[in-house]
């Protein structure tokens, strides 16, 4: 197993070597140097020279790709790609071209994005696993006809609409939560109420219908006739083995996304005004700033090869029969 | 089993509400954003939507910057709270500066020198003594004057994380040499001063230090000379210019030109303290009535009275109506009157405009969607709150603000562009047709007045009535002014060579290009707008949308032949708004403001001689000419300038809108007691809706119980 998870991190340089260039060609199609340049500067009494420097200092003075100036390895090191990436191999993601230390900034807002997404994955799992398998249990009557109705009506609706929905009803007309913002610590709760309900709500059509196809599959095969069979109850049956059959298709949707957590959510964490890596991305798109696109990018690429990884390793485990080699 | 475990599990649902139940009767304001307690200070709520970039005051030059830097840094000038028109008066300065002007040998002429003899002008500035930086960790030194956060070693770095993990602070006296060594970091090319090109052409010896300066450390600025700005002694410093600059004074009063300590950079530049994001741009040190208490800009930021702020008074003068109004209450009392003030983030506007109605923030701007439910038009045109803002006390305050935004024809088209008779009918047909007063009532919810010329009101050279209007596209009729009959604008057109619209070289409809970065689905409905104003003259109007840096691309090189653009004045002097007409700033040949390219040499001659002059009658009838010219020439269709609407609670204190001073929470108070009143009665929870819901969900269930009784009964088939 060992030799197995170094064969997949090897695998995974070429993978990362190919996103970061494919990041760094796609953004310096959209945005030349100069173009970030003015955008850091602002708008106002903008000079030839006063962008020149800011490309001098921050690095953006040299060619892309290839430096055909220079002579040797110096053709390769001497260019933007090759400054600028290096760095991220080693998890040192820089400076942002606005002057703050990304790797910090990282460090401090990845918490925040955690508090939200970590309660809704979760609390969204056991709701959306009781669900279907109390629409499997309710299998071919009318409860799960009307089951499947409110999960389509509910997949309908637009995410959006739930977030100012539950902001209007819960914080503005009922008055129970904050509608917007965070703290530290236990204080955070208050905050995260509002969005983790929401979170799990938008999620519970497409969440219950999916993990009742699961079920729905198991509870048709021989070793649940079996159960019944040896006069296990209906519920007894459900929970304790077509449950546990069906981990393996619910952990390879649910491992691969632990680690892209961190990453945050980009809509609600900007509705809640959640200070988690989610906004910082897009802040970060919106200001042309290469150095924390291209970390965020890199970041996300590596926690999606880490979730690959681990969902192979949750394999063996729920399951005797896989093993990695 | 499964009976018994429905009846814990019911035992514990029951045991859930009755906590939930009884938590619930003793709690109020349960959304509540912020701590209950804030320790008997007068604390204000405000919220930016756009975290600062920086906040180095030799750097930062937006609004969303100054809102911070400008609490906490002191350049010597400020702009009168309460006076109109705007103007200048002492900040950290004991008084106005001391003006000289200069021949070329550098010897003292008169006041009434002719601008062509004036070579430098000299400006001596005295500063008030005893004023204290704010306490400090780079300022703070040991038992035996050794400054203690200055060498700090990789270990001490390691464990730190923010300002506020250093124990000791430290204040000084505020010096001149302070303002001296802000001076010298503007021209330091490591820090990229937004100003640093502009100051070149003015500071005498500003480019020399420039290059001097490039390879050393910050804190070692100090000892390089800049010849022309000297502390002349520990409380006066003089700065000289080249030649005459009348609007030099404004500059005075903008942060860039705020003290600075040596020791701020020798202590943040400092080898792994902007590795913690410890920094001078994160961690500003400044003489101002507030300091930074906690910067977080992704959630709040905080600032806090300075322990050290000097003694300011609130102003004993103001306008005529400033005592009607009350602004005038607490005049001679000591500044500032606010404890605390808390910005927190909020970049979405519902969450935003729901916590000020719930009063959690003490003032709002308004945004379109929330416009109907704030403001109602009275019969004569003008604006009002609606009955729920009015029950809840809630104040309206609108001001022009001084911008202007206008459509601009890139003169160096060969369709709209040029000095011809032909471009120029043509020109002015457009701004006929382009009818803004349905766009200010259409998009800006009536936000807005129609520009006459280039100047804002509120600035120097505005003129009302008749005489201000703009007489080739309004008539002065029953005392006001009225957009020309399109059928007139048609009349120029055929003048122009364009009859219906028929382009002569073409015989098809004229096709003029407008260049925009409005690219989302939100933008159809003003560029269709902007499509039908050009179709009233038979012009078919393409739009090309294109992303904002291919946008500032096409408006480099000339490539552009009409768009929008705008302008907000960095000072209240027509020459901050004449000169993006000013020949020589040319946006394509030279670079500058210039974005029209527009050259007309009898508009530069007498721009150049307005620039430099007083207000007086000369200057007033000069800039009268300026704007015939350019109503004339028409390289822009005068757009609006925005009129700002601002909502505050009834418990928000003295304001007044000043759209020059950034500085004005020093001035603000807030009736706490009167917040925490109206807070209470505003936001009682309801947990009805939710009872009720659950008691639904419950009996949703109770057939599916059933059932599931029903089925686990039945034998097998």
């Amino acid at each position: 197993m060992i030799q197995y998870i170094i064969r997949r991190f090897l695998y995974a340089i070429p993978l990362l070597l190919g996103v970061n260039i494919l990041t760094f060609v796609l953004f310096f199609i959209v945005n030349s140097p100069d173009d970030m340049a003015r955008m850091q500067l602002g708008q106002k009494h903008i000079t030839e020279q006063s962008i020149n420097n800011w490309k001098h200092q921050h690095g953006y003075d040299l060619p892309l790709l290839w430096n055909a100036e220079k002579q040797g390895e110096t053709k390769i090191t001497q260019t933007i790609f090759y400054q600028k990436s290096v760095g991220l191999f080693l998890f040192r993601f820089g400076v942002s071209d606005s002057g703050r230390n990304i790797g910090a900034d990282i460090k401090e807002r990845m918490w925040p994005s955690l508090a939200l997404a970590l309660p809704t994955l979760c609390v969204g799992l056991l709701v959306d696993v009781t669900f279907a398998l109390l629409m499997v249990l309710f299998r071919s009557s009318y409860l799960e006809k009307a089951g499947i109705v409110l999960c389509v009506t509910l997949m309908s609706i637009s995410s959006l609409f739930y977030i100012i929905g539950g902001q209007f009803f819960m914080a503005k007309i009922l008055k129970l939560v904050p509608i917007s913002g965070y703290d530290d610590g236990l204080a955070a709760i208050k905050f995260l109420v509002l969005p983790v309900l929401i979170g799990v709500f938008s999620g519970v059509g497409s969440g219950v219908r999916w993990y009742r196809t699961l079920f729905i599959e198991e509870v048709e095969k021989d070793y649940v006739r079996t159960a019944r069979a040896k006069g296990l109850t209906e519920t007894q049956t459900l929970f304790l083995h077509v449950l546990r059959n069906a981990l393996i298709p619910i952990l390879t949707g649910v491992v691969v996304i632990l680690p892209l957590l961190f990453m945050g959510s980009l809509i609600m964490e900007s509705f809640f005004s959640i200070p988690g890596l989610g906004s910082y991305t897009i802040d970060a798109i919106n200001s042309q700033d290469f150095a924390i696109v291209r970390a965020m990018v890199f970041l996300g690429s590596v926690l999606y090869v880490i979730g690959l990884l681990l969902t192979d390793i949750s394999y063996t485990l729920v399951d005797p029969r896989v093993r990695l080699s | 089993m499964s009976s018994f475990l429905s009846m814990k599990m019911q035992t514990y649902i029951i045991q859930l509400i009755l906590l939930i139940g009884l938590t619930a009767c003793d709690e109020t304001q349960l959304n509540n954003p912020y701590l209950d307690n804030e320790g008997g200070l007068s604390v204000l709520y405000q919220s930016f939507s756009e975290r600062p970039k920086h906040l180095n005051p030799a750097i930062a030059y937006s609004e969303n910057e100054y809102a911070f830097i400008a609490q906490i840094y002191e350049p010597p000038f400020q702009y009168h709270y309460l006076k109109r028109p705007y103007q200048l008066t002492p900040l950290t300065a004991s008084k106005m500066p001391e003006i000289n002007y200069l021949n070329k040998q550098g010897e003292k002429i008169g006041q009434g020198a002719k601008d062509s003899d004036i070579a430098y002008t000299d400006y001596l500035i005295d500063i008030q003594p005893t004023i204290k930086f704010q306490p400090h960790p780079a300022l703070a030194k040991n038992s035996q004057g050794q400054y203690t956060y200055h060498s700090l070693t990789p270990s001490q770095i390691q464990s730190l994380n923010t300002l506020a993990d250093f124990k000791d602070t430290g204040t000084r006296e505020l010096i001149a040499e302070d303002y001296v060594y802000q001076i010298k970091r503007l021209a330091n090319p490591k820090l990229q001063s937004p100003i640093a090109e502009i100051m070149k052409n003015y500071i005498v010896g500003f480019d020399d230090f420039s290059k001097q300066s490039n390879d050393q450390v910050s804190a070692d600025l100090k000892d390089i000379p800049m010849s022309g700005v000297t502390a002349i002694n520990r409380y006066q410093y003089r700065i000289r210019i080249k030649g005459k600059y009348p609007q030099f004074i404004f500059w005075l009063a903008m942060p860039f030109f705020s003290p600075m300590p040596w020791e701020a950079d020798a202590f943040y530049e400092q080898p792994g303290l902007s590795d913690k994001n410890i920094t001078l741009d994160w961690y500003p040190i400044g003489t101002g009535p507030y300091l930074l208490a906690e910067n977080n800009p992704n959630r709040r930021m905080i600032l806090l009275k300075n322990p050290s702020f000097h003694d300011e008074r609130y102003p004993s003068e103001g306008e005529s109506d400033d005592k009607k109004n009350g602004l005038l209450v607490d005049a001679g009392k000591k500044l500032p009157f606010i404890d605390k003030v808390v910005f927190m983030l909020e970049k979405e506007t519902i969450p935003y405009w729901t916590k000020f109605l719930q009063g959690y923030y003490d003032a709002s701007g308004i945004a379109s969607d929330s416009f109907d439910q704030a403001i109602q038009f009275t019969g004569n045109g003008g604006v009002d709150l609606t009955d729920s803002m009015k029950e809840k006390g809630i104040k309206l305050q609108t001001s022009i603000e001084t911008s202007i935004f206008y459509m601009g024809f890139n003169m160096m088209d060969a369709t709209v562009g040029g000095d011809s008779e032909s471009a120029r009918k043509l020109r002015q047909a457009i701004a006929i047709a382009v009818d803004y007063e349905e766009y200010i009532s259409i998009f800006r919810n009536g936000r807005g007045i129609i520009a006459q010329g280039v100047i804002p009101p509120g600035i120097y050279g505005y003129a009302e009535g008749d005489k201000g209007i703009n007489h080739y596209t309004y008539n002065w009729i029953h005392d006001r002014e009225q957009r020309k009959e399109i059928s007139e604008a048609r009349q120029l057109m055929a003048e122009a060579g364009y009859l219906n619209g028929i382009d002569p070289k073409t015989n098809e409809a004229l096709i003029l290009y407008f260049d925009t970065t409005s690219v989302s689905i939100d933008d159809r409905p003003s560029m269709n707008w902007y499509r039908k104003q050009f179709e009233k003259l038979g012009i078919k109007l393409v739009i090309r949308a294109t992303d904002y840096n291919r946008f500032q691309e096409k408006m480099r090189t000339g490539n552009e032949q009409i768009f929008i653009w705008g302008w907000n004045a960095d000072y209240p002097d027509p020459e901050n708004l004449f000169f993006l007409l000013y020949g020589p700033n040319s946006k394509v040949k030279n670079g500058g403001e210039n974005a029209v390219n527009y050259h007309n040499i009898e508009f530069d001659h007498l721009f150049e001689q307005m620039r430099n002059m007083d207000n007086n009658e000369q200057r007033y009838q000069l800039i009268q000419q300026l704007q015939e010219i350019v109503r004339h020439d028409a390289p822009w269709v005068f757009g609006f300038h925005p009129k700002n609407f601002s909502l505050f609670h009834s418990w928000y204190e003295n304001q007044k809108p000043n759209l020059m001073a950034n500085n004005r929470l020093k001035y603000t108070r807030i009736n706490t007691v009167a917040r925490a009143e109206k807070r209470q009665q505003w936001n009682q929870p309801l947990f009805w809706p939710l009872w009720l819901s659950l008691i639904f969900f419950l009996l949703l269930l109770a057939p599916a119980f059933k059932a599931y009784r029903r089925r686990a009964k039945e034998t097998v088939q």
